[in-house]
């Protein structure tokens, strides 16, 4: 299996020379994807390179790779699980292979099916595929975006690609600079929606897209999406049947995510999903396991309790790292290197320093717990959008408010303002047909953090009318058929997950340390099973997870079992305090704020003041505020004022 | 004892400086709703709390934390007023 690797490409329109040193400078912009080996291809009008970790058979792994006469050729990043099945399958309709590498089961199955080969895999890819007959280039994406690929095409109609924007900059036609657009987007929907990406002229493709160069023309598709059943068109099923086909499912999905040659191991949150995940592969798969986790200094957010229980009643071979607000501030400097985005959280840097622990006990792949809060109906959110429609059945009643104070006991707040609390959950209460219902409150109240962008920067982002019809535009048509359930559901696959949490919470900050993740709950199988399950078997009364909780409850112990969901979160203002040693705070001081001139500087100052002389009196909008300014200004200084694509980490790493 | 127009000043001023971050000219209506346009979150609540309490010298009691008494710049004065005189 090719594990850990960085795609980059070029093609011209014409059948043009490639410029090699130009392929190799951006090819060698993604060295932390994969740092021992590279491989090249080059033809009139095309150039493929490929970065690549070296673990295992290394005779014949090694990418770009061709068929027999060598007229298609592949590089790729990522996984394609049912390699084996595929390969069989093929095997048996008279093709030949010469590797055992999943990489060529690509060659063979875009042969035999053409463009729809995408149809039959299972795994986490970015596709470059060269059909030089056709003079044909295809990019393409997993279904919901785990491994990245970006685009862009120069005014002469030369196309780059690359497995991250480093790589396309690295090539020097392109330069970055940042799109007001992009940064207004995050500021409501906490992301921006593909195509659309943080630098002008470089376009993501999009989950579960293929785009298709062939003369003359670019042909893009969506291949697969997320599908939910009408709202009254449930199977009537029993909970014990999809019990168990939940059970089979993930059972099924960690057999063959396990398919490695080098050790695997998982992330040990504490909570419920990563438990599951760790108990199914240390009873089933890997006796001897290693798990990994962080533990915050700062109790709000620390877990170390539950991550400990869970060790002992498993027995795994546990390590983790504790961090504070210093080791998250200097981090978060190569966090934004590495995401190539502003954000609202610091969240992604204890993952990036765990990442690296993980390369040092020498481990290269981790199973992660990512997804099972979206597919198994897991957030506060959809609790919140459940409360909220009860209550708004009846506003006057003072119960049905009283439900909301179940849902937020991790953020702290004072009981006397209790009806206060309540009352900001009450604007829009009747709107129950507002297709964006569940996550109106949340995009309104972040965007108000845009009055603290300055004016002329502010008036280069879209009007709100803009970004709904941009967001209309790029979500599926059909979902007010869906309950209630699915739809905040899939608002939250689509935007925050497929375009914030699975790369700068997942493939960025564990690529930076050259380690591979990978998600068994987002299996397409189970997405698509969970999808199906009525919503009362995901979220019982207001109990999240319920049938992920009841399939799994024999192998967890029942305090892991029936924790209530905490989510993952870290300290923002506290790590960019005026004084803090890191990039981040130097770049948070008045006079670097106006240079850049994003921020209104003096409201900044203000709103630093208002944090206290700890840094930890903010409330939650305030401090996502801090944060995407900070990484708003950490994106300038590394990608516009002073780019090098092939710098290193800058902070200090902890050893 | 304060006059009506120097309270409304030292209330607008609270909510321009603290809310709005000196940004004056996004200062809404002395009638709308903090909450319903969003210039305040629920912890903002007991920021509002502690300004009247430290610039008008009396104590909030815990049932006049209501909605009637804190919302909006007008409901601030009708409240502050209506402390001083019983005061």
């Amino acid at each position: 299996m090719p594990f850990v690797c960085g795609v980059a490409g070029i093609f011209y329109p014409e059948s043009r020379s490639v410029e090699s040193d130009v392929l190799r400078r951006m090819t060698r912009a993604l060295t932390h994807r994969g740092p021992d080996e590279e491989g090249f291809h080059e033809e009139p009008g095309l150039g493929l390179g490929h970065r690549r970790l070296s673990i295992i058979d290394l005779s014949t792994g090694q990418q770009p790779l061709c068929n027999e006469d060598g007229t298609l050729w592949v590089a790729f990043n990522g996984e394609i699980f049912n390699y084996l099945e595929l390969r069989a399958d093929l095997e048996k309709r008279g093709h030949h292979f010469k590797t055992r590498s999943d990489t060529e089961t690509l060659v063979h199955l875009y042969e035999e099916k053409g463009l729809d080969f995408v149809d039959d895999l299972n795994g986490q890819f970015a596709i470059a595929l060269w059909d030089r007959p056709r003079r044909r280039l295809v990019l393409a994406r997993d279904r919901v975006g785990i491994r990245p690929l970006f685009h862009s095409t120069l005014s002469d109609g030369t196309v780059l690609f690359g497995s991250e924007m480093k790589a396309l900059l690295a090539h020097g036609a392109v330069l970055a600079e940042i799109d007001p657009v992009a940064v207004g987007q995050i500021a409501s929907l906490w992301v921006t929606l593909p195509p659309r990406t943080s630098f002008k002229g470089i376009q993501e493709l999009g989950p579960g897209r293929m785009l298709v160069f062939e003369s003359g023309r670019r042909n893009e598709r969506q291949y697969w999406r997320h599908r939910f059943p009408g709202e009254h068109e449930y199977e009537e099923r029993s909970f014990d049947y999809w019990k168990e086909r939940v059970r089979d499912t993930l059972h099924d999905a960690v057999r063959l995510q396990l398919r490695s040659d080098v050790p695997v191991a998982t992330y040990l949150s504490g909570g419920l999903d990563s438990s599951i995940l760790t108990a199914l592969v240390k009873r089933h798969h890997i006796n001897d396991l290693i798990t990994f986790s962080v533990g915050f200094a700062d109790a709000r957010f620390d877990e170390r309790e539950f991550q400990e229980r869970m060790v002992h009643h498993l027995a795994t071979d546990h390590r983790q790292i504790e961090v504070n607000g210093d080791d998250i501030g200097a981090a978060f400097t190569d966090v934004i290197w590495y995401a190539e985005r502003p954000m609202m959280r610091t969240a992604p840097s204890p993952l990036l320093s765990l990442a690296g622990l993980v390369r040092q006990n020498g481990v290269k792949v981790v199973l992660t717990g990512e997804g099972a809060d979206e597919i198994f109906g897991g957030y506060n959110l959809f609790r919140e959008d459940k409360v909220r429609r009860f209550w708004a059945r009846n506003p006057d009643s003072n119960w049905r408010s009283a439900l909301l104070s179940r849902l937020y006991g991790y953020i702290q707040r004072d009981p006397k303002a209790e009806v206060f609390w309540r009352m900001f959950f009450r604007n829009g209460l009747e709107n129950v047909d507002d297709p964006y219902y569940s996550h109106r409150i949340r995009w309104n109240n972040t965007a108000q953090m845009k009055r603290l962008f300055a004016s002329d920067f502010r008036a280069q982002m879209q009007s709100d009318e803009a970004l709904m019809s941009d967001l209309d535009a790029y979500l599926d048509p059909g979902r007010e058929k869906w309950h209630p359930l699915c739809r905040a559901q899939y608002l939250e696959m689509v935007l925050l997950m497929s375009c914030y949490l699975l790369n700068s919470q997942g493939d960025r900050v564990m690529m930076g340390h050259s380690v591979e993740g990978r998600v068994p709950f987002l299996d397409h199988r189970l997405i698509e099973l969970a999808a199906t399950i009525p919503p009362k078997f995901k979220i019982r009364l207001l109990e999240e997870k319920f049938i992920l909780k009841r399939a799994f409850a024999e192998i967890l112990p029942p305090a892991i079992a029936n924790r209530p969901k905490k989510p993952y979160r870290a300290p923002i203002a506290a790590c960019f305090m005026p004084g803090k040693d890191n990039l981040g705070a130097e770049l948070m001081r008045r006079e670097a704020l106006e240079k850049t001139g994003f921020a209104n500087a003096a409201a900044f100052e203000r709103l630093m003041q208002k944090a206290g002389p700890e840094g930890n009196t903010l409330s939650e909008r305030n401090e996502m505020a801090v944060a995407t300014m900070a990484s708003l200004q950490l994106l300038h200084h590394q990608f516009v004022t002073d780019f090098q694509p092939s710098r290193v980490r800058v902070a200090a790493r902890r050893s | 004892m304060k006059t009506e127009s120097q309270i409304r000043k030292e209330i607008r001023q609270f909510v321009v400086e603290n809310f709005l971050m000196g940004d004056a000219s996004s200062m809404l209506n002395d009638g709308e709703s903090f909450l319903e346009t969003g210039t305040i979150d629920s912890t903002g609540v007991l920021e509002v709390v502690t300004f009247l309490e430290a610039n008008f010298g009396f104590k909030v009691e815990d049932r006049e934390l209501l909605p009637e008494n804190i919302d909006s710049v007008n409901n601030q004065v009708k409240y502050v007023l209506r402390k001083q005189n019983a005061a």
